[in-house]
């Protein structure tokens, strides 16, 4: 039993990071169809970019903000000098540049600081909770990474569904030529979308830096992990993405505890494949996926 | 047989005739070195037209065709050490394993579009290497397994270059492989596989089996993987899970795309550029003299800015790029006798 | 239809002859002969320079540490050349990245050796990497010396008679390391927590070797990639063990820390050498150490060295080493790694000292099995007819205030029953000037 409830807090701590890294994909995909690989650079070069300003000695705040903003500007500048190019190309060729800028973001990293594995500090005590005199496999910077992980989902719902800018992106996405005639600039609904993506993955680059390390290919499983969740969830849905992390993690830390940690990507191929089957088109497919 | 279909094959079989003929007076005068870099092309070229096949002609995009062709890498070092039998049956056997693979891969991937096929195909590609920790007794865990290399045939005299014979071997697949797949293009399944990429409800209603089209096109690619991962294993002795990760996939799609989707030409270029791109910017990085970071980063940064130069400027690939300025100079060329036509699509 | 065909051909072509174009020429090898003056005497020695190689992870997942051997080895090379060299050649090294992929390797490799034309290997990393590439360049007699990895795979002289060893390879750590459990924790419970490769397999082999069966509660392993290790350390708490042994890297070792103030759980720590440097693990929980010393959560852990510790100035070795690391590696960190590089470009440039005026590759092979060579290493080499093991222990230490105390003397023993003996030995000083004295 103790070990059970070990394996579920540090799956659903785990399944929080998955979550933001595959609401990241799923912003980018419904903004533009576009499956944004370069992703996991972006956010380990947004990461180091805070570990820069906190290893100065500033506060740690101040480097959290310093990442979401470098999120949120990389992004919108990734979409507006490489990636408006290709969007409308065949979706391959989109694919070959998101990777293109993953391994020159990757390279430029390793030139800038390097490849020794950087120590980045947590916003709160990583000590477990003790239950029963037990200490537990969740922390106090775990439960932090959870409510923001919440937190953004809700102001996700909150701007797609009450705002103006909200709308229009939407409209963007579903609907450009409409959209266009609407008077909506498309463009810029891509662009902003973009940048909204970034901005959630470098929130998950520095939630998840504690236990990673940053160094250039720290967060390569994370995309993995995180394109699997997203995949699970339905590409067209945020709340899917928040369900298929959570499933994920979950699963994974099972996988982990009770088969072995070698047959973790094992499992990740298993629960997406049996999901898949299930329903081609993740958990969350809207009826406008699969009209063959 | 037709009539056209006969003419197909000859055609075909008289372009690799050719292409054998120079690349045996190649592989005769160049370094060893040079036949290291020439076997490795004709490995990641057989991988990269099956995934031509399947993504180019069929449409289903792959990201887990390095986990095949781990599969046929394994195979050929396993059936290698059980049986005597000759290379070439095992590398047919490998190619065989691998497709069945191809088939249980396939038949699942029919289900799935776009996106959905690339995370499957992806969490393959990351899962599958994992077997070999699994199954460390059988397959070697980390290290893996190693292959012994081929021994050239006595009659070829003792001196022989091994490097010489391998690239030998690596050409001879990859032109059987090129004979079959240019064939398989110009046939029945050729027109079904694009047929079905570019409208399914029209290739249906044609009366093409959508799904058996695609499993098919995935069964006939899978069965390249595996052959190039046998030449793999045959070439670098390599058997390993660490050869075959999620980069390797991602570079056999980035070979078809960089050469041009859709026609085996392009595999050419894409598997030329797979071996030259990261040797050439070695080349460049050790030309230069830099502080060690970024010396050591040089190179990958180089193939990063190719991958997204040459998308955002030859979007067809180099063998677009390459038939637009062979058309560009004829052209040009006919300018000068007769007025100018409207350039065709 | 045709001139798509066409263009498939010279498609083809073309791709070849830039093939061509990236070979490069062959030279050829003139005999050896002694005379006193410098020759040509193997492939990458001129009368000027020496040229050796080796494939290292300069970039990728496994670059993290290990990017900084051949850094380290070519600072040594610069130091000895910025000395006059070995017998007036310049050392030269190319350190080519297969980002520890086998294939690359094999690449890589194939490279230094036909095209590059090194004279040796030297420092090829890594064990699933090494492996693909050992038969090649033995059939080829490109002597292969200082395999970076301490898989007992080296040591087969009869089958790979160019291969050499570095390290004491992982059984011989285990069982130095397993000794020193079973003698000073005596009944408590153990449990292992080690790297999924033959690095844990073989440090487990030397452990289990000394420490009782009974006395093993639990044995966990980990994938170098994925870093949850949450669940293993859970069941590790959970099994009550109070000793840890650990065959990991360095990320690994500090991912135990991290753990362990998670689960508020702070057994004794025996960790391989591999994983232990105070530099390296200092750095990865600089951001865990609450204004302390960053090096507060690491006192205590119980490891060994092979090589002397990389804060004791005192010694000739360290004293040489860190002047070469401040003159020619002022940005990197003076770690376990950086040792290493040095200590293997040292050995190299003794073994070539040794194979004499004209080294020919046979010649520096035949002087390594021979000569008995000393230098940084704790413990002697191995290195005979019979063997192409590398050093043949460790000395036990402790991390305290952040830097390693070794502990007793260096201890010495075999793959086998052997027992452990202290190595009285003294080791020999250092050269102020970097080149080893002619034997």
């Amino acid at each position: 039993m103790q070990r059970f409830v070990d394996l579920t807090l540090n799956g659903i701590a785990n399944g929080a990071i998955y979550a933001a890294a595959a609401l990241s994909l799923v912003l980018i995909w419904r903004a533009t169809r576009i499956l944004n690989f370069a992703q996991a650079g972006m956010l380990m070069f947004t990461t180091f970019i805070a570990w820069t300003v906190i290893d100065h000695g500033v506060s740690y705040w101040l480097g959290f903000l310093v990442a979401l903003a470098s999120g949120l500007a990389m992004g919108a500048l990734v979409e507006r000098t490489i990636v408006r190019r290709v969007e409308g190309a065949p979706p391959l060729n989109a694919i070959i540049v998101t990777l293109g800028i993953l391994v020159l973001l990757q390279a430029l990293a390793g030139m800038l600081w390097g490849s020794t594995p950087r120590s980045f500090p947590p916003a709160f005590s990583i000590r477990g909770y003790e239950i029963g005199g037990h200490a537990v496999l969740f922390s106090r910077f775990d439960l932090f990474t959870v409510l923001v992980v919440a937190a953004v989902m809700a102001g996700l719902v909150a701007l797609f569904s009450w705002t103006s800018l909200g709308l229009r992106m939407r409209a963007s996405a579903f609907e450009p030529e409409v959209a266009r005639l609407l008077g909506v600039r498309v463009g810029d609904m891509f662009t902003v979308g973009w940048a909204l993506a970034s901005l959630v993955g470098s929130l998950a680059g520095v939630l998840v830096a504690p236990s990673v390390f940053v160094s250039p290919n720290s967060f390569d499983a994370i995309l993995v992990f995180g394109f699997t969740a997203a995949v699970i969830g339905g590409l067209d849905s945020p709340s899917g993405a928040i369900v298929g992390g959570g499933l994920l993690g979950l699963a994974l830390s099972y996988v982990s505890g009770y088969a072995g940690s070698e047959t973790v990507t094992l499992g990740a191929l298993a629960i997406l494949v049996a999901t898949l089957m299930v329903r081609p088109a993740g958990l969350f497919a809207g009826p406008r996926e699969r009209r063959v | 047989m037709t009539g056209v279909a006969r003419v197909t094959l000859a055609r075909n079989l008289a372009i690799a005739a050719a292409a054998g003929v120079g690349l045996w007076v190649l592989t005769s005068t160049v370094s060893a070195y040079a036949n290291v870099q020439i076997a490795t092309m004709a490995y990641y070229f057989v991988a990269v037209a099956g995934l031509t096949v399947l993504t180019g002609q069929n449409g289903q995009v792959s990201l887990g065709h390095g986990a095949l062709m781990a599969v046929g890498a394994y195979a050929t070092a396993k059936i290698g050490e059980a049986v005597t039998w000759p290379l070439a049956a095992v590398l047919a056997a490998a190619a065989l394993l691998t497709a069945i693979a191809g088939l249980l891969v396939g038949a699942a991937a029919a289900r799935l579009r776009g996106p959905y096929l690339a995370g499957a195909t992806l969490a393959l590609a990351v899962g599958l290497p994992a077997l070999a920790t699994r199954f460390s007794d059988f397959l070697g865990a980390s290290n893996g397994l190693t292959v012994a290399p081929p021994i050239p045939p006595a009659s070829l005299g003792a001196t022989f270059p091994l490097e010489r014979w391998q690239a030998w071997i690596a050409c001879a697949g990859a032109l059987i492989a090129y004979v079959l797949l240019a064939n398989l293009m110009r046939s029945g399944y050729g027109r079904a596989f694009r047929a079905v990429r570019d409208d399914e409800i029209a290739a249906q209603l044609a009366g093409y089996h959508v799904a058996r089209t695609q499993v098919v096109a995935f069964v006939v690619s899978a069965a390249c993987a595996g052959l190039a991962g046998g030449l793999l294993a045959v070439v670098t002795s390599v058997a390993a899970p660490g050869a075959f990760t999620l980069t390797l996939s991602v570079a056999l799609l980035t070979g078809v795309i960089l050469g041009g989707l859709g026609s085996l030409a392009g595999a050419v270029w894409g598997a030329a550029a797979l071996v030259l791109l990261p040797s050439w910017s070695d080349d460049l990085s050790g030309a230069l003299s830099l502080s060690s970071n970024v010396q050591a980063n040089l190179a990958l940064a180089f193939y990063g800015l190719v991958l997204i130069a040459v998308i955002l400027v030859a979007p067809h690939g180099l063998q677009g790029a390459l038939g637009k300025a062979i058309g560009r100079m004829w052209d040009q060329r006919r300018r000068g006798r007769a007025p100018r036509k409207e350039e065709e699509e | 239809m045709r001139h798509r065909k066409s263009s498939a051909l010279a498609a083809a072509a073309a791709a070849l002859a830039l093939a061509i174009a990236a070979c490069g020429s062959s030279d050829s090898t003139s005999t050896s002969s002694s005379s006193s003056k410098n020759e040509a005497s193997a492939p990458g020695i001129t009368p000027t320079q020496v040229t050796v190689g080796g494939h290292f992870a300069l970039t990728g997942p496994a670059a993290p540490g290990y990017s900084s051997i051949p850094a380290a080895i070519e600072a040594y090379f610069k130091y000895v050349n910025a000395n006059g060299g070995i017998n007036g050649r310049r050392l030269k090294l190319i350190a080519r990245d297969d980002g520890y992929n086998p294939t690359n390797t094999v690449a890589v490799t194939k490279r230094l050796v036909l095209q590059d034309k090194i004279f040796a290997m030297v420092g090829g990393l890594g064990t699933p990497t090494h492996t693909k590439v050992v038969d090649f360049l033995n059939a080829s007699k490109v002597p292969d010396l200082f395999v970076s990895s301490g898989c007992l795979c080296w040591d087969q002289p009869e089958k790979y008679p160019q291969t050499f060893g570095f390290l004491p390879d992982y059984l011989i750590e285990g069982k130095i390391l397993g000794q020193y459990i079973a003698q000073h924790f005596k009944g408590k419970k153990v449990a292992y927590f080690v790297q999924n490769d033959d690095v844990g397999i073989d440090g487990t082999k030397g452990l289990d070797m000394e420490i009782p069966k009974s006395q093993v509660v639990t044995r966990q392993t980990y994938e170098p990639g994925n870093t949850d290790i949450g669940p293993q350390m859970a069941k590790i708490k959970a099994s009550g063990a109070e000793v840890v042994a650990m065959f990991t890297i360095p990320a690994y070792t500090a991912l135990v820390e991290l753990a362990g103030l998670k689960l508020n759980y702070h057994p004794q720590l025996v960790s391989s050498s591999i994983g232990s440097d105070p530099t390296t693990l200092a750095g990865l929980l600089k951001a865990f150490s609450k204004g302390k010393a960053p090096t507060a959560l690491i006192d205590g852990i119980q490891t060994s060295a092979p090589l002397p510790a990389t804060t004791d100035t005192s010694n000739s070795w360290t004293a040489l080493f860190k002047k070469i690391h401040d003159q020619y590696l002022p940005k990197l960190p003076y770690d376990g790694n950086v040792q290493y590089g040095l200590a293997v470009g040292y050995t190299f440039a003794q073994a070539l000292q040794a194979a004499g005026r004209n080294p020919t590759r046979e010649g520096i092979v035949e002087a390594l099995q021979t000569k008995k060579l000393t230098g940084p290493g704790l413990t002697p080499f191995r290195f005979s007819e019979e063997s192409h093991a590398g050093l043949t222990g460790v000395q036990l230490a402790e991390i305290k205030g952040g830097v390693l105390v070794p502990r007793g003397k260096p201890l010495t023993t075999d793959d086998g029953d052997g027992a452990i003996t202290p190595y009285d030995t003294a080791q020999p000083q250092a050269p102020a000037n970097g080149v080893p004295p002619a034997t």
